[in-house]
């Protein structure tokens, strides 16, 4: 079906480089760290869901305490705010970029190329 | 007129019992099983070939296992490629399924929370395990930040704790959420052009674009959800 020659091995490899060179360089230029290209309406989703999984985790943890330790409502209660504490962590790594690590601070790089080989 | 969230009602094809147990093949099942097979066959087919100069199809499945073995190179590091067929596995599995769920008359089975919530469990225990395969005891040093002061610890350790156990909440819930809330807008809206007659047009063309809309949701969540896998294992494979 095709009438042209077919392009060569090496003028194929040539353009594969190229393209795979751009696209190493696109991918180092433009900072992604979740790589989620965000839309307002994805933003909103995204953060409404960080806040209340972490919430409905901590509150569930302070139930399931206190039904075991018989502490009705207590645990309940610090639960609550530890999962609220928790929620907004998780909304501030989310956003940041900084990934879903532990702390509040990007870590730095080098620790992690050690540690990685 | 249906409700909007009649779609979701899963009906049971062939009824199983085991032992006590209601085990029977639903249509989730069938879609899952459907999502399972057309991942199988767009690949093996695809590869048939497997010739030099790709051709379409084959080029299709060539992108796709590039993209996720580039995403895993470039979120988890070079030590997660055992986990590549994990991770492509279920790229794949959520990706079908999100997409045969778009084909009208069909069965989102992405949009049911116990499909997406048993995949974010298989994750976070899968890669809880693999940081306590190889960091062990170590590992329970990730839930204090490095550098906190101790007097800290009592009140940071718990949030991170409820925050690393929120993962797989959070994971599950933001596909089945999106995954639910694209369908039943479709829903609606495919509702009020049967109510409005011939100026149901306007409510259609919105159809038209929220479709795509969807479209790109479904590709979105299945990245989404394989991203956010290769994070964690790289969480678990590094522990700061």
């Amino acid at each position: 079906m095709d009438e042209r020659k077919p392009p060569s091995l090496e003028d194929l490899d040539a353009r594969l480089r190229a393209v795979q060179e751009r696209v190493d360089s696109r991918a180092n230029g433009g900072k992604k760290d979740n790589g989620q290209p965000m839309s307002g309406l994805g933003l909103a989703f995204r953060v409404g869901i960080e806040l209340v999984s972490a919430l409905a985790v901590g509150v569930g943890i302070g139930w399931l305490l206190d039904r075991w330790l018989g502490t009705k409502p207590w645990l309940m209660v610090v639960f609550f705010f530890l999962g609220s504490a928790a929620g907004v962590l998780n909304v501030w790594r989310a956003m940041s970029g900084i990934g879903p690590g532990p702390g509040y601070r990007p870590v730095v790089e080098k620790d992690d190329e050690t540690d990685g080989h | 007129m249906a409700s909007p969230l009649e779609q979701f009602e899963v009906h049971t094809l062939a009824p199983i019992q085991i032992g006590g147990i209601n085990a029977s093949f639903t249509n989730a099942s069938f879609y899952m099983a459907l999502a399972v097979v057309a991942v199988t066959a767009f690949l093996v087919l695809g590869m048939r070939k497997a010739a030099l100069v790709p051709g379409r199809w084959q080029s299709m499945a060539e992108i796709l296992y590039d993209f996720v073995g580039g995403m895993i190179r470039d979120n988890a590091g070079h030590d997660a490629r055992p986990f590549f067929p994990f991770v492509f596995t279920l790229f794949m599995f959520i990706l079908f399924a999100n997409l045969i769920g778009l084909i009208p008359g069909a069965f989102a089975v992405t949009s049911h929370i116990v499909v997406t919530f048993a995949l974010a469990a298989v994750v976070f225990l899968g890669v809880t395990l693999v940081a306590l395969a190889k960091h062990g005891v170590k590992f329970f040093s990730y839930f204090l930040p490095p550098d906190t002061p101790l007097y800290m610890a009592p009140l940071l350790v718990p949030i991170e704790v409820i925050s690393y156990l929120a993962r797989p909440v959070t994971l599950a819930l933001r596909l089945f959420a999106n995954m639910m809330a694209g369908h039943t807008m479709l829903h609606v809206f495919a509702g009020f052009v049967i109510l409005l007659g011939v100026f149901g047009i306007a409510p259609l063309a919105v159809i038209v674009a929220l479709y795509v809309l969807e479209l790109l949701v479904a590709l979105l969540q299945a990245y989404v959800f394989a991203i956010l896998t290769c994070l964690y294992l790289h969480d678990a494979l590094h522990l700061h």
